[in-house]
């Protein structure tokens, strides 16, 4: 190989040093940012497996001397909230019912919303699209009280059904720009060739747009998921106190002002509420990107 | 009204507005049975919209539609009895080629057999049948088109729409299928209405060439009558590559005069009375040489200023009374810039027109 050829000066790949100034600047910034937000998970996860005694030592960063499991337990099962002592478990199957129901409304109708907004113009499109979106921007403060009294008189107040609607109502703008952003995208000759094939609005929904959408139908739900698990304020003001959602019972455990501030408890509590978003990360993560990427990219 | 057994397609004092803008124009056009019709034009013309419009992809603003002696004007693009082909083929991304082909069948409540039966022959007429189980996304561009034009065929339909099908693909690949849609349509003998702005696909494929401009049709000839007698400026610059040679000039006495030209029109054939400022338009490849041009209405020598080989033609370019004058030569004349050539031009092979409303004369 080498006696084929006699290159004078610089020949081939050009050679890069592994710690060359540039990349140690980069990477070491990369990974002191990367340890600064990993720090906090990882004396959540260390404090939830220590003891009470064990804590009151101080060292919050030195991992346990004797690994036990009881807090988690007890996060779950035996933490008191008000009256009821039965743990998160009970919030982890209100938010369960709260979000399932939710999510599959606002997406099944946001979708439909965009692709007719996207495809099938329709007189006073523009107006309504604009109505959905200025809503968007309304600060959920302004319509709390007056959903209150809504929700009353529709007597779903303090039910799980008035917090489905709710949710439901609130992530129709956000979504509705998401999929009419995302079908416009899409080739408009490939609806004028399935109308010419003779299929209707649901015939060209279901059987041309749907199968095309699966990324954008993932970042929906990754949006529609986290956000109504997370929810806060909805969920301690639509609601009674047995269908409290997870991040309400949460909030009760860790904030309650009798007896002993039990930490290692509090963490495994927090641990275990942020668990459904996290899992949906990473399991939907590239997925997530690819749907984002699709929106902006005319294919 | 016109019989409906002779025109395939009339379209009647069509109007189409999107707000204030108007693309069409009172537009009217008769299309006969079996017509393989070009529209043509430069982009924002209205042609594709005008397709559109006659698909029923666009509900029109005045005027009417009709197809096969039937008032469509309000009907659903499905039930017009059209076939549509895209430029960018649209095809179903998630379905096979036969899913594809199958689709409008299926949703016209076909049976299976049926379905079966007519896919498989448009299929052997496009010689598709081993691409029926794959996916368009692992076909060429060419199979791809040729599976959108049998989604068109597999429906039986009277007429066909082409919105620009070729223009996505190859050089090469181009001057195939247009020879195989040239076959095609003869052995069809389906109406054909064809949108392009590829004035070689419009000259070899149309029986009529509709040339649009600004939402009207300048002229609705056969391709011969359409390059050699272009009824506007318009047209006559639009066709032919290069376009015709225009020069501005006086008309009197039955001679054509400007600086350092004069031709005797004798041999032209006037469609109107002509007097005073004209354009006059020639061909570059109208232009003769040698003893023609001794013989010719007029000859004059020119100096050759650049020189364009292209292998089966020569061009070359020079100045004729200020502006740029093309002529085309036969690829084996062998000349090289700042040669002095004689020229011969016929007036017979010339067009004229008027310079206020650029009509011919």
């Amino acid at each position: 190989m080498a006696d084929a050829t006699h290159f004078e000066g610089a020949h081939g790949p050009k050679p890069r040093r592994t710690f060359s100034r540039r990349n140690i600047f980069l990477y070491g910034t990369l990974i002191m940012v990367a340890l600064y937000y990993l720090l906090p998970l990882y004396v959540m996860l260390m404090t939830s497996l220590k003891g009470m005694p064990e804590i009151r030592v101080g060292n919050i960063f030195a991992p346990p001397v004797e690994i036990t499991f009881e807090p988690w337990v007890k996060a779950w099962a035996e933490a008191c909230t008000g009256l009821n002592c039965d743990g998160l478990s009970r919030g982890f199957w209100n938010s369960v019912r709260i979000t399932v129901p939710s999510v599959i409304v606002s997406i099944a109708i946001a979708s439909v919303n965009g692709y007719a907004l996207a495809n099938w113009r329709f007189k006073g499109a523009d107006v309504f699209f604009t109505i959905l979106i200025f809503g968007a921007f309304i600060p959920y403060q302004v319509m709390l009280y007056p959903i209150v009294i809504l929700l009353r008189e529709m007597g779903l107040y303090g039910t799980l059904w008035g917090l489905v609607l709710v949710h439901s109502v609130f992530g129709m703008p956000i979504l509705t720009l998401l999929f009419r952003n995302y079908f416009t995208s899409l080739p408009e000759e490939l609806f004028k060739a399935a109308r010419v094939d003779g299929a209707g609005f649901w015939g060209i929904y279901f059987r041309i747009m749907l199968p095309m959408s699966l990324p954008i139908f993932v970042v929906a739900m990754i949006l529609q998921v986290t956000g109504i698990w997370n929810d806060f304020l909805f969920g301690v003001v639509y609601t009674k106190p047995e269908y409290y959602p997870m991040t309400v019972q949460l909030n009760n455990i860790v904030n309650s002002v009798q007896g002993v501030k039990e930490y290692n408890v509090n963490m495994a509590a927090t641990i275990l509420t942020g668990l459904v978003p996290l899992t949906i990360y990473f399991v939907s993560g590239r997925l997530f990107v690819r749907g984002i990427a699709a929106g902006a990219v005319k294919g | 009204m016109t019989d409906a057994t002779q025109h395939s397609v009339e379209i009647k004092n069509l109007d189409l507005s999107f707000g204030a803008v108007q693309v069409l124009k009172n537009l009217e056009l008769n299309i006969h049975e079996g017509e393989f019709l070009v529209l043509l034009g430069s982009s924002g013309c209205g042609k594709s919209t005008l397709l559109n419009c006659i698909a029923g992809l666009l509900d029109v603003t005045g005027g009417q539609i009709w197809i096969k002696g039937k008032n469509v004007t309000w009907a659903e693009p499905s039930d017009r009895g059209i076939g549509m082909v895209f430029q960018s083929y649209a095809l179903y991304p998630q379905m096979t080629v036969e899913g594809n082909m199958s689709f409008g069948l299926k949703n016209a409540k076909i049976p299976k057999d049926e379905i079966r039966q007519r896919v498989d022959r448009a299929a052997e007429v496009l010689q598709i049948e081993p691409l029926l189980k794959r996916k368009p996304s692992a076909l060429s561009g060419g199979q791809r088109q040729r599976v959108a034009i049998g989604r068109a065929l597999v429906r039986d339909v009277d007429v066909f729409l082409f919105d620009e099908p070729l223009s996505n693909l190859d050089a090469k690949l181009r001057a195939d299928l247009r020879v195989e849609l040239k076959q095609l349509h003869h052995r069809l003998e389906n109406t054909m209405i064809y949108v392009t702005h590829d004035q070689v696909e419009a000259m070899t494929l149309a029986d009529r060439i509709a040339i649009m401009k600004d939402g009207l049709i300048q002229q609705l000839a056969a391709p011969d009558e359409i390059y050699s007698r272009p009824a506007n400026l318009y047209v006559a610059d639009f066709i032919g590559s290069p376009s015709m040679n225009l020069i501005k000039g006086q008309v009197a006495d039955g001679r054509f005069t400007t600086d350092g030209l004069s031709v005797p029109l004798g041999g032209y054939e006037f469609s109107r009375e002509a007097k005073g400022e004209a354009w006059f338009g020639i061909r570059p490849e109208h232009i003769v040489l040698g003893d023609a041009a001794a013989s010719a209405d007029t000859s004059l020598t020119i100096t050759a200023e650049v020189v364009d080989p292209l292998g089966s033609d020569t061009l070359v370019l020079t100045t004729l009374a200020g502006t740029r004058f093309w002529i085309r030569l036969d690829g084996q004349t062998k000349i090289k810039a700042g040669d002095s050539l004689t020229i011969g031009i016929n007036a017979a092979d010339a067009s004229l027109f008027d310079t206020g409303d650029e009509e011919r004369l």
